[in-house]
């Protein structure tokens, strides 16, 4: 059906006048609100410097360098943000950080999007005791004891970068699933669901076409608010040793042994927190100027 | 005009102009607007929607929106408000200019109880006592008709019915006794039983305060039975101001003229004729019952109580007729509508289309069955996807019911069902936040109409509109059904919009039929009680009709379904006075060439219309 559609609208859009959807009106805000377009662009470069910078770096994220050890950040010694204990370049080493930590908070919350809105959308359009069994899942899932479930994981498989992965998107899910059932709920009463229910179309297709696109307004909004919260979840992981493995890193492994040279070398510590604490910054800026451009009240 | 003091109006407004900041730039919503009221006198101040009717009043009480701003002069017994800092103007608003919203639930603060929040008022004002201040609230309850005034002040905003909120509302504003009250829209959100009584009381109220009273509304039948003088305003500027019989007999402006054409009138002799009884017969609905489960609590323990919608309702619709179901809100008329189309689960009954048992019919069978069954919804906006175009939205019938069509059809079938219903074909890539209401219902009637069903549901499908496109949409209803030969269930709560499609009308009471019969013979000779009283509560824009008719109010509010003694309010003779008592079910009985009513006591329902009928408490 909906290359059926995209079909009709690409044909028709080159002779006829275009309409203004509301997802072009809110971005037209989101760029008029001067914190969040800032933001966007921080992030974009953020994410830049993080493909890019172990590329074009002349050093490699696990390269030991032992007459280079605590150098501290200058371009003469072209280690641009200084050395670890071990000589190894700490520009780099960040940049790889920022890799691991943005692909986790962007897959983890892929994965929670996708189920979370399958299961909450279901759950919430079929109601009865679809949604009584659907929910009461959710309620268990969320019963269970988080730091406890990580450990357990660990303990028997051992320490690997995707168990955290399968561990945070297990997690973040369930409120995600929770949001889209309660605006499902409010939008299955709507009258144009009611039309469409009047014209015969079946459910799934109702949920497919009239519901998700228009619960994808405060999801967006909870997405933006979900990546810094695994990213930051993460880190603490990593910081109780539960994180990713050397000689991988990630900003929370980083800052961990960063804050236990902080007298000795305060660089260590001070350039993984400072874009740790840039990305989340950015990140809830973007999702605050999102909940405002997409509040239909303002309409 | 000259300045002596005599002659100097109480609220007097200059050259006022207000403009608003919006994303799309400045728009100006009042532009030169001078009016004012005197002592004693009321002013309507009628207009469409997006007039600037309510902005120029909420610029009066210095209300308006952060964005906008405001020039001009307003002055009140010569003083300048406009521009007061909000610590003075605190001052006046509420003592000496009253307000009455549209939506009287809104306005009342939901967590205190209403006479606290009256109390409230009164301390902030006049600094009164609590005993003093008791009195003054009871009293001016009192004086809008507030039955036991005492209880109700205990009571909180919703605990009441909608009528009563607003006469709390008005209570609210009077208690200070001001100079000058507004009453923006207030009987819009109200049926109009309950309006009838509503405007009785501003109007006395007004007699025997000698306030000056501003009364917005959209509709010249409200404006006709009150006002001393009227303002029409359109696109922000006054069109006309004269005297109320200069304005409804010998308008002068073009569209002063359209307004009044425009307003549906129960008088008006454009009876539509009832269709030959030989013609197919297409629905046929028997003993349909709709029963909603209701929590009722009784101490601690709650129980289970059946919330009866709809009861026991039959009638038959004929190709190309339509039927009008009318009834005060509540009445069951959606939910039986709802029920024929099988949009709720459990009903009883059954419902014959073209033969065929809807209720019988499996989830398969009824949907392509849909294809024949089309609604059309009240509100035009909230019934459209907001995120699909409107061509998307009227192609959604033809994907579900006609896949085999080639998108380029479906494409060329919306082109030509929006041009038929006064849509530019230009449009199909708009969304509906583009349009305005009007052209919103035109889009869902265009969805409704292109699978060309054999009946069309009309679910107050102009009741949201203005009376100018309320019109237009009339009129295209009633040319598609000529053209497409479909019948039409037409649902409002409006009479006077209903006789001017239905070929007969059913009147509901509380789920059940109260009459049943031709259009002519329901508006013209009505037979049961409640039908005179809905009746004789529609307003006519006719203020001479208005000043002299003897209303048939009834008394209070639509008693609660729940309560199984209501269903007998007409029948008081066979009432057994048991909240919980299987009671007499009141007949549907002929009264000639095809006209039913109920049965009813003989003491509600003499010839003799200017009867006022007493009231059921």
């Amino acid at each position: 059906m909906s290359t059926v559609l995209e079909a009709v609208d690409e044909k028709v859009a080159e002779a006829e006048t275009q309409g203004r959807s509301l997802w072009q009106d809110a971005r037209r805000r989101l760029f008029a609100n001067r914190a969040a377009s800032v933001a966007f662009w921080v992030l974009l470069f953020i994410v830049a410097l993080a493909i890019l910078g172990p590329m074009i770096s002349s050093h490699n994220f696990d390269d030991i360098h032992y007459d280079a050890m605590y150098e501290s950040p200058g371009f003469q010694s072209g280690y641009l943000f200084g050395t670890d204990p071990l000589g190894r370049d700490l520009f780099t080493r960040t940049m790889m950080g920022a890799r691991i930590s943005l692909l986790l908070g962007v897959l983890a919350t892929l994965v929670s999007l996708l189920i979370g809105i399958s299961w909450g959308a279901t759950a919430g359009y079929l109601g009865g005791r679809v949604d009584n069994l659907m929910m009461r899942f959710v309620d268990i899932m969320y019963s269970l004891p988080f730091m406890f479930l990580v450990i357990i994981l660990m303990v028997l498989f051992g320490r690997n970068i995707f168990l955290i992965f399968v561990a945070l998107g297990a997690v973040e899910w369930l409120t995600m699933a929770r949001i889209v059932r309660g605006q499902t709920m409010a939008l299955k009463h709507r009258e144009f669901v009611e039309a469409a229910v009047a014209t015969g179309v079946p459910a799934l297709t109702i949920i497919r076409r009239h519901v998700v696109p228009n619960l994808l307004g405060p999801v967006v909004v909870y997405v933006t608010l979900t990546i810094p919260q695994v990213i930051l979840v993460e880190s603490f992981l990593s910081f109780l040793g539960l994180g990713v493995q050397e000689p991988l890193t990630s900003w929370g492994v980083l800052i961990k042994e960063g804050a236990d040279e902080m007298e000795t070398a305060s660089w260590l510590l001070i350039f993984p927190a400072l874009f740790l604490g840039m990305t989340l910054f950015c990140f809830n800026f973007i999702g605050d100027g999102l909940r405002d451009a997409l509040d239909p009240r303002d309409r | 005009m000259n300045n002596s003091d005599t002659a100097e109006p109480l609220l007097n407004i200059r050259n006022l102009a207000i403009e608003f900041d919006t994303a799309d730039g400045r728009v100006k919503a009042v532009q030169d607007v001078s009016i004012s009221v005197n002592r004693g006198e009321c002013l309507g101040l009628v207009g469409e929607s997006g007039s600037g009717k309510s902005q120029t009043m909420h610029a009066v009480m210095g209300l308006l929106d952060d964005n906008g701003s405001v020039s001009g002069s307003i002055q009140l017994a010569g003083q300048e408000i406009l521009g007061l800092p909000p610590g003075e103007m605190n001052t006046i608003r509420g003592k000496r200019i009253g307000m009455i919203f549209q939506d009287p639930l809104t306005s009342l603060t939901p967590h205190m109880k209403i006479g606290r929040q009256m109390m409230e008022v009164l301390s902030l004002h006049e600094k009164l006592g609590r005993a003093e201040a008791l009195k003054r609230v009871e009293e001016a309850l009192e004086l809008v008709r507030i039955p036991d005034a005492r209880t109700r002040m205990n009571q909180f905003p919703h605990e009441l019915s909608g009528g009563m909120r607003q006469r709390v509302m008005i209570a609210m504003s009077i208690l200070c006794n001001p100079e000058v009250l507004i009453a923006d829209e207030p009987t819009t959100a109200l049926d109009v039983t309950i309006q009838a009584q509503i405007l009785d009381i501003i109007k006395d109220l007004q007699a025997d305060i000698a306030m000056a009273v501003v009364l917005v509304s959209h509709d010249m039948g409200v404006i006709a039975g009150i006002c001393n003088r009227v303002a029409v305003m359109k696109s922000g500027r006054i069109v006309e101001q004269a005297s109320t019989d200069d304005i409804f007999y010998a308008p002068q402006m073009d569209y002063t003229r359209a307004l009044l054409d425009s307003m549906p009138r129960i008088d008006a002799d454009d009876v539509v004729e009832p269709i030959s009884q030989y013609r197919e017969k297409v629905l046929e609905v028997t003993d349909m019952t709709v029963k909603f489960p209701v929590q009722s609590r009784q101490g601690l323990r709650s129980r289970n109580k059946l919330l009866p919608a709809v009861q026991g309702v039959n009638f038959e619709l004929f190709k190309g007729e339509t039927l009008g179901i009318v009834g005060e809100s509540g009445c069951g008329k959606s939910t039986l509508a709802r029920a024929v189309l099988r949009l709720i689960g459990r009903s009883d009954g059954s419902v014959l289309w073209l033969g065929k048992d809807l209720t019988k019919l499996d989830k398969q069978s009824l949907s392509s069955e849909r294809k024949d069954l089309q609604i059309v919804f009240q509100d035009p906006l909230a019934s459209l996807n907001p995120r699909m175009t409107i061509g998307q939205s009227i192609s959604e019938p033809l994907w579900t019911h006609r896949p085999e069509l080639s998108a380029a059809a479906v494409k060329d079938q919306v082109r030509a069902m929006m041009d038929r219903v006064g849509l530019s074909p230009q449009w199909i890539n708009r969304y509906p936040h583009e349009f305005s209401g009007g052209q919103n219902q035109r889009v869902g009637i265009a969805r409704a109409m292109i699978l060309k069903p054999g009946l069309v549901i009309a679910d107050e499908a102009v009741s949201a509109l203005d009376v100018t496109i309320q019109a237009q949409i009339v009129q295209l209803l009633r040319e598609l059904q000529l053209e497409y030969g479909m019948s039409m269930l037409f649902i409002s709560h409006d009479l006077s919009v209903v006789r001017q499609l239905a070929h007969r009308i059913m009147v509901l009471y509380l789920g059940r039929v109260v009459e049943l019969g031709s259009s002519e013979q329901v508006c013209a000779s009505p037979e049961h009680p409640y039908t005179k009283a809905l009746i004789s509560a529609v307003p006519r824009p006719d203020p001479a009709f208005e000043r002299a008719k003897q209303r048939l109010i009834l008394e209070g509010d639509v008693p609660s379904p729940l309560d199984s003694r209501s269903s007998l309010r007409f029948l008081q003779s066979k009432m057994i006075n048991d909240p919980d008592a299987e009671q007499y079910v009141p007949q549907l009985l002929p009264c000639g060439h095809g006209h039913y009513t109920a049965e009813h006591d003989p003491v509600f329902g003499p010839a003799d219309s200017n009867n006022p009928i007493a009231g059921v408490s």
